[in-house]
Formats: structure tokens, C-alpha cells, sequence
């Protein structure tokens, strides 16, 4: 019995605190950088598409809600040719952006998605290609990796050797 | 011919502002919930939210009317209006002020406890015609809950009963003229405020419902305004133990300065705003805890008040 008038007192003095709710639409939530929201796909430093159409995030995705085909262009360069995301299925668990090597595909804090027709929700690479380069600004997949494409050839890649004339015999 | 038009205004204006009351309260009751559960409750539509009850209102008359195949259709349509009905007829009693009231019964007191305990029906029969294991088990409880708490609810007004010499609930605020029966009578209110709560099916005596382990209790099936009926029906309850505790109590409408049906409002707001401060505070106990709190420590109170009133009524008047 007195527990339960403790209670209710205490109960009452929080009459006098301040309140904690956030007042949404009027007042935005301050959300972390690294929160799970909209994904996007992001470009490199010089403004060219990161994806390289890998497949890895379609394939790490566990309610398959990425769809994608990969093609290339005259220089080497994979990239998709459609790229989709059903933002109805997506669980947001990050995993595509685990699985990216590229850094391309990336998780951003926008949860604002919210739409009256569900097929609003599948988004194509319109929507999802950005024109930055989102949260990792340096780093440019085409300039570490050892592939040829145009203005790059084998072994001018960053911390690329130059690669090995296996037909001379000089150490 | 004017005294039949006073009466009917009379009837009319309570009934409709009990009605417009019981509305107003799922807002306060959300709001004062808010207050003190460190949030803010309903606060988007009209100034402080107040359009949420138009919402609400809105909503429950557009939502679909839908009787399951399977349940018993006639008692199931005629459940919710049972609870309204008998809620709205013990209001009948209530001595708002002088001269505003609908009738002015000398077994006031006995009405209004007839009237409470027919609400049960409401439930038993809702829950049963659901045709819904949980609805059962709701109505199972609640008939049980209703029956043991009901027992000592008669028995704690009877210290109220013969200090006031009358079962008239005017009488019984005019007695309290010199001292409110709170005071001799702490026992009996104590008892009597436990039995009310969980008459109403309050929280934390609001078991029939359970929404952890038996989904929504009685009121599984209801949809759209059998639901809203049973809602109004909750709380014209409230409003109804509130009313009564401050007429038993808290002497009615008596009081200085203020006209005596400001009093009597403001004192009904006070304990139904005590009322939900316990729904924001206190646990739902477990089933076979309240009923051995209703026969093991409530009973066994109130037979002592009821005894000890007695005899000092009795050494008073020898």
C-alpha cells in the first residue's frame, strides 16, 4: 500500500519535468551520419559512376530487393545498365553497403520516404545516383585498381608496380 | 406543465453533458497520461488537440460496422448498449447541485448500486456472444472481478448510511454540512474507492481487458461504434464512481464562495484526475492476487468498519 502511494507520488511529480518527445514534422530529429536510411548510389571524385555492377550487394541482400545489370563501355569500365531498388521490400540493413568494393552504394540519414502509391517505392538508378561522392570523398576504385581503362594503363594505377615483361630476362 | 419542462431540461442537459463529458475524458485522460509520462498526448489537431475527439469520433462512425459470422448476433449488438444504458441510468441519482439532478430517489444508494452491478451483464454477455476464447476469458473475469468486488462495494457505503441516517443522496451531502465523511468514515472510502476502480475496470484493476495476455478481453470482436459504445460506457463509468465518491465523500456540491455546481464539478475532476494519475502509476496485478486483495484484505476491512461504525453510532445515540 505505501509502496504504491510512493509510486503514484513520484508518478505525479513528473508533472514538473521537462517533456522528451520531439515534436517531428515541426521539430527534425538530430540523426548520426552512419544511420541506416535512403540508400544512394554514389559517383567518384571525377564525377564517374562508382558501381561496377559486381552483383555483390544483390547478392548479400536478404529480402533480394536489388536488381541490377552490368554492361561496359568502349574503355573497360563495367557499370550498370539499370540498377533498382524496391524500397518496399528493403529491410535498410546495410548489408549492400557492406558487401560494395567500391564504396558505390551507401546507406544515408534520410528516413523521409514516405509515399501513397507502393510502387512510388522502387526506385531506378535516376533516383539512386547522386552526383557526390557521399560519406568517403577521396577514394576512387579506377585509380587503385590494376585494370586498363582510358587515360590509365596497367601499372599507372596509385601504389601500382609497373607490371612484369615476363619476355626479358633482366632481373 | 413547467415543472414536466424543467425536469426534462434537466435530463437532457446531463445526458448531455455526461455524454460530451465522456468524450472530453479519452482526451484528458491522454493528455494528463502525457503530463506525467514526460510526453505530450494528443496535440496536433485544434488548439491542445481538443479536435482529437472529433477525429476519434470521426473515425469510429466510418470505420466498418463488422459482426463476425460466428458470433451470437443478438447479444453481441446488444452488449455495448447494455453498458451505456445502465451506466447513464445511475446518473440518474446523482445529486449534481440543489435542484439540478434528474430524480431525487430515497433508495438513491440502492439504485445506483443496482445499476452498477447490471453493467457486468454488458461484459459477461459481450464476451461471450464473441464466440473468442479470449473474449471469454475476459468476461470470465470480469464476472468474477465484478461479483467479489461488488460484495464489499454495498457493504463499505453502510458506515455512509447510518451516519447519514438515509440511503437519499441528497440527505447523505447534507449530513456531511459540518464534516466530510472522508473523515470518520477512511475506511469505508478507501474500500469503497478500491471497489469503484475496478467496478469501472480501471487500471490497475482492468483485467477483463488484459491487453498483454488476453489481447483486448471482451471487446476483441468490436468494431467501429459497438467499440466506441463500449468505450463511452468505461468512462460515464468513471465519471459516475467520481461523482459518487464525492457525493459519499466529499460532501457533494457543499462548499464556500463558489456556486455549488462548480464545487461539485471541480471535485469530480480532482478524483477522476486521481483516477488516472493511478492508471499512469501502478501495475496490473496478477488475477488470483486481486481476487485474494478483494476477499482476504478488502471484506475483512470493511466488516470491521461497518462494525465499528456501528458501535459508535450506537454509544453515541444511547
Amino acid at each position: 500500500m505505501w509502496n504504491s502511494l510512493k509510486t503514484m507520488w513520484t508518478i505525479f511529480l513528473h508533472m514538473f519535468r521537462r517533456r522528451v518527445t520531439i515534436q517531428y514534422p515541426d521539430e527534425k530529429p538530430v540523426i548520426p551520419p552512419r544511420w541506416r536510411g535512403r540508400i544512394i548510389l554514389s559517383r567518384d571524385p571525377d564525377g564517374e559512376e562508382r558501381c561496377v555492377a559486381c552483383y555483390l550487394c544483390a547478392a548479400a541482400c536478404p529480402v533480394d530487393c536489388i536488381a541490377l545489370q552490368a554492361t561496359e563501355d568502349e574503355y573497360g569500365r563495367r557499370y550498370p545498365s539499370f540498377f533498382r531498388i524496391n524500397f518496399s521490400r528493403c529491410i535498410f540493413c546495410g548489408y549492400c553497403e557492406e558487401a560494395c568494393p567500391t564504396d558505390a552504394i551507401q546507406l544515408t540519414p534520410d528516413f523521409e520516404m514516405g509515399e501513397y502509391d507502393r510502387k512510388n517505392l522502387v526506385y531506378e538508378k535516376e533516383d539512386l545516383l547522386i552526383d557526390g561522392t557521399g560519406k568517403y570523398p577521396g577514394y576512387n576504385f579506377y585509380r587503385v585498381a590494376g585494370l586498363a581503362i582510358k587515360d590509365k594503363d596497367k601499372g599507372e594505377a596509385e601504389n601500382e608496380a609497373p607490371p612484369v615483361d615476363l619476355h626479358r630476362l633482366l632481373p | 406543465m413547467s415543472e414536466l419542462a424543467l425536469a426534462w431540461s434537466n435530463v437532457i442537459l446531463i445526458l448531455a453533458v455526461v455524454f460530451s463529458f465522456a468524450a472530453l475524458l479519452s482526451w484528458i485522460e491522454r493528455r494528463l497520461l502525457g503530463v506525467w509520462q514526460d510526453r505530450y498526448g494528443p496535440n496536433r489537431v485544434g488548439p491542445f488537440g481538443l479536435l482529437q475527439i472529433v477525429a476519434d469520433a470521426i473515425k469510429l462512425l466510418a470505420k466498418e460496422d463488422w459482426v463476425p459470422p460466428f458470433a451470437e448476433k443478438a447479444l453481441f449488438v446488444l452488449a455495448p448498449v447494455i453498458i451505456a444504458i445502465t451506466a447513464l441510468l445511475a446518473f440518474a441519482v446523482v445529486p449534481v447541485a440543489p435542484g439540478i439532478g434528474v430524480v431525487d430517489l430515497n433508495i438513491g444508494l440502492l439504485f445506483f448500486l443496482a445499476m452498477s452491478s447490471l453493467g457486468v451483464y454488458s461484459i459477461v454477455l459481450g464476451g461471450w456472444a464473441s464466440n473468442n476464447k479470449y473474449s471469454l476469458l475476459g468476461g470470465f473475469r470480469a464476472a468474477a472481478q465484478m461479483l467479489s468486488y461488488e460484495v464489499f462495494m454495498g457493504l463499505s457505503l453502510m458506515g455512509v448510511v447510518m451516519l447519514a441516517g438515509s440511503f437519499n443522496l441528497r440527505d447523505i451531502v447534507a449530513a456531511q454540512e459540518d464534516l466530510w465523511f472522508c473523515i470518520p468514515q477512511i475506511l469505508g472510502f478507501i474500500t469503497f474507492t478500491v471497489a469503484g476502480i475496478a467496478e469501472a475496470r480501471r487500471l490497475p484493476f482492468d483485467l477483463p481487458e488484459a491487453e498483454n495476455e488476453l489481447v483486448a478481453g471482451f471487446h476483441t470482436e468490436y468494431s467501429s461504434m459497438k467499440f466506441g459504445l463500449f468505450f463511452i460506457g468505461e468512462y460515464v463509468g468513471v465519471i459516475l464512481i467520481s461523482a459518487m465518491m464525492v457525493t459519499l465523500f466529499f460532501g457533494g456540491w457543499l462548499g464556500p464562495l463558489l456556486p455549488p455546481l462548480m464545487w461539485f464539478l471541480l471535485k469530480t475532476f480532482i478524483v477522476i484526475g486521481f483516477f488516472i494519475l493511478l492508471r499512469a502509476s501502478l501495475p496490473r496485478p496478477r488475477y488470483d492476487q486481486l481476487m485474494a486483495y478483494g476477499w482476504k484484505v478488502m471484506l475483512p476491512l470493511t466488516l470491521v468498519n461497518l462494525l465499528v461504525t456501528g458501535a459508535i453510532v450506537l454509544a453515541w445515540e444511547s
